[in-house]
């Protein structure tokens, strides 16, 4: 066991020499930094580690961000990104740019190991990784991505200028992506496998509206076509099953996203939809000490804000927890009243 | 060191006409993840810089070699080797990985 030594103001030495800290946050999107803020507030100083190259999460990949609120004329997502760390390290949040590698979340001490070589050590953690692109499951996606297959408009419409491309999806992220990419294509065709959208009726709209977007309904995209890049796809009509082949100079994929749950589902508790499981509205995962935050947690809503007030939770779960502990090692010392205090304990838990 | 910018004007004799493996970091500055590579790409720069070169080019000041190397998606990382592209690699990667990607030229 490593020995653990109190110094007044929550930071502990441990047998590795590393400092045991009150709280690491994993993730950097908008539930992360609002529990880092919340955190740092709480005199916890946090420590955040933001990954290597996807320090801000999903927003970082979008353009205008008009749903968020507090900003009535609409702000770009990396600079509400940039805000939000802003406002987390103002008040003590350390920032690592790095990634994590490995998870000890048994015990009172986690352990987490960077790509670094490095360990961090806390006695909680926030775990608000996100989530990922989903793919499509084509054999060629692989091959093709980066040639003409993209999941980010933002980053890749540019390249496709005069172009005819497709974007494959029917919820809000694919309406964007379909209209963003207007700025750049001559034709965007919106491929979709149903016949009526997921998508929020004043994005619909917009995409309704443009003349340079045509639906596609009832279809899925069955194969991508090209060696070196993308050249079409095989379309079949999800009604009468029906094939037929498309010409295209690029497709962007926006069929949804997967909770990033690949470092602990060996570890923590799942739910059937593949999110990390959470205790009622709380952040409690199945491992004491471990809160779990934003999109990993929530197959539903995924919204900044939804993220953002999710991060909140988990960082006052987390100070709630170490409250307890403190409150209880802090009984431990008193042996006179021991008694007393472990019968208190035993009504607060 | 950061790795230097190279630009229509300046692309043949750095990059072509260059003794050692060239990276060409194509980015832009709206890029998001081509700005989280770059301090990844300064580091493997400096720790190899006996080995390769890396330099950036803007996607946006040089369209015209964009073009012509069919860049699709940024950033994007091609290596040149007696002026051709030896090997491509697309999309921001965290440092372990890129090195892994790159490392028939810098091990």
């Amino acid at each position: 066991m490593p020995s653990v030594e109190s110094n007044g103001c929550h930071t502990y030495v441990t047998n590795q020499g590393a400092v045991l800290r009150d709280i690491i946050i994993i993730g950097s999107g908008p539930a992360g930094f609002t529990a880092a803020i919340y955190a740092a507030r709480a005199e916890l100083k946090p420590l955040l580690i933001a990954s290597s190259v996807e320090i801000g999460g999903e927003l970082m990949n979008t353009t205008e961000v008009e749903n968020f609120p507090g900003f009535p004329e609409g702000i770009m997502g990396p600079d509400l990104m940039g805000q939000m760390q802003q406002q987390a390290e103002r008040f003590g949040t350390e920032v690592v740019y790095d990634d994590v590698v490995e998870l000890e979340l048994d015990g009172p001490v986690k352990r987490v190991k960077l790509g670094n070589g490095g360990v961090e050590e806390a006695r909680a953690i926030i775990y608000a990784t996100g989530s990922a692109y989903r793919k499509l499951g084509l054999p060629e996606e692989e091959v093709l991505s980066g040639h003409g297959l993209s999941w980010c408009a933002t980053c890749d419409g540019f390249f496709f200028r005069q172009k005819t491309i497709a974007v494959v999806g029917g919820g809000d992220s694919a309406m964007e992506e379909a209209t963003f990419l207007t700025r750049f294509a001559d034709k965007v065709y919106v491929l979709h496998r149903r016949d009526e959208l997921k998508a929020s009726k004043i994005m619909q709209q917009r995409a309704f509206d443009n003349e340079k977007i045509e639906f596609v309904w009832n279809v899925e995209v069955t194969q991508i076509h090209g060696t070196e890049a993308v050249t079409g796809v095989t379309l079949r009509d999800t009604v009468t099953g029906e094939l037929r082949a498309l010409d295209l100079d690029g497709l962007f994929v926006a069929i949804g996203n997967d909770p990033r749950t690949h470092l602990v589902h060996d570890k923590l508790d799942l739910t059937p939809e593949g999110t990390i499981a959470v205790d009622g509205r709380s952040s409690r995962t199945s491992v004491p000490g471990v809160f779990a935050a934003g999109d990993v947690i929530d197959p539903h809503y995924r919204q900044a804000v939804t993220a953002a007030g999710s991060g909140t939770v988990a960082a006052l779960d987390a100070e709630h927890y170490l409250a307890a502990l403190d409150d209880a090692g802090a009984a431990d010392e008193e042996p006179a009243s021991a008694e007393a205090s472990v019968a208190e304990l035993a009504v607060a838990n | 060191m950061s790795a230097r910018a190279v630009t229509e004007a300046t692309f043949e004799q750095e990059v072509l006409k260059n003794d050692k493996p060239v990276v060409v970091d194509f980015w832009a500055e709206w890029c998001g993840p081509c700005r989280a590579v770059s301090p990844i790409l300064d580091a493997i720069a400096t720790e190899h810089a006996e080995k390769i070169d890396i330099v950036k080019l803007n996607v946006d000041e040089n369209p015209g070699l964009a073009m012509k190397y069919q860049i699709t998606a940024i950033p994007a990382f091609k290596v040149f080797q007696g002026g051709e592209v030896v090997k491509t690699v697309v999309g921001a990667k965290p440092k372990p990985a890129l090195e892994a990607d790159l490392a028939a030229y810098i091990s």
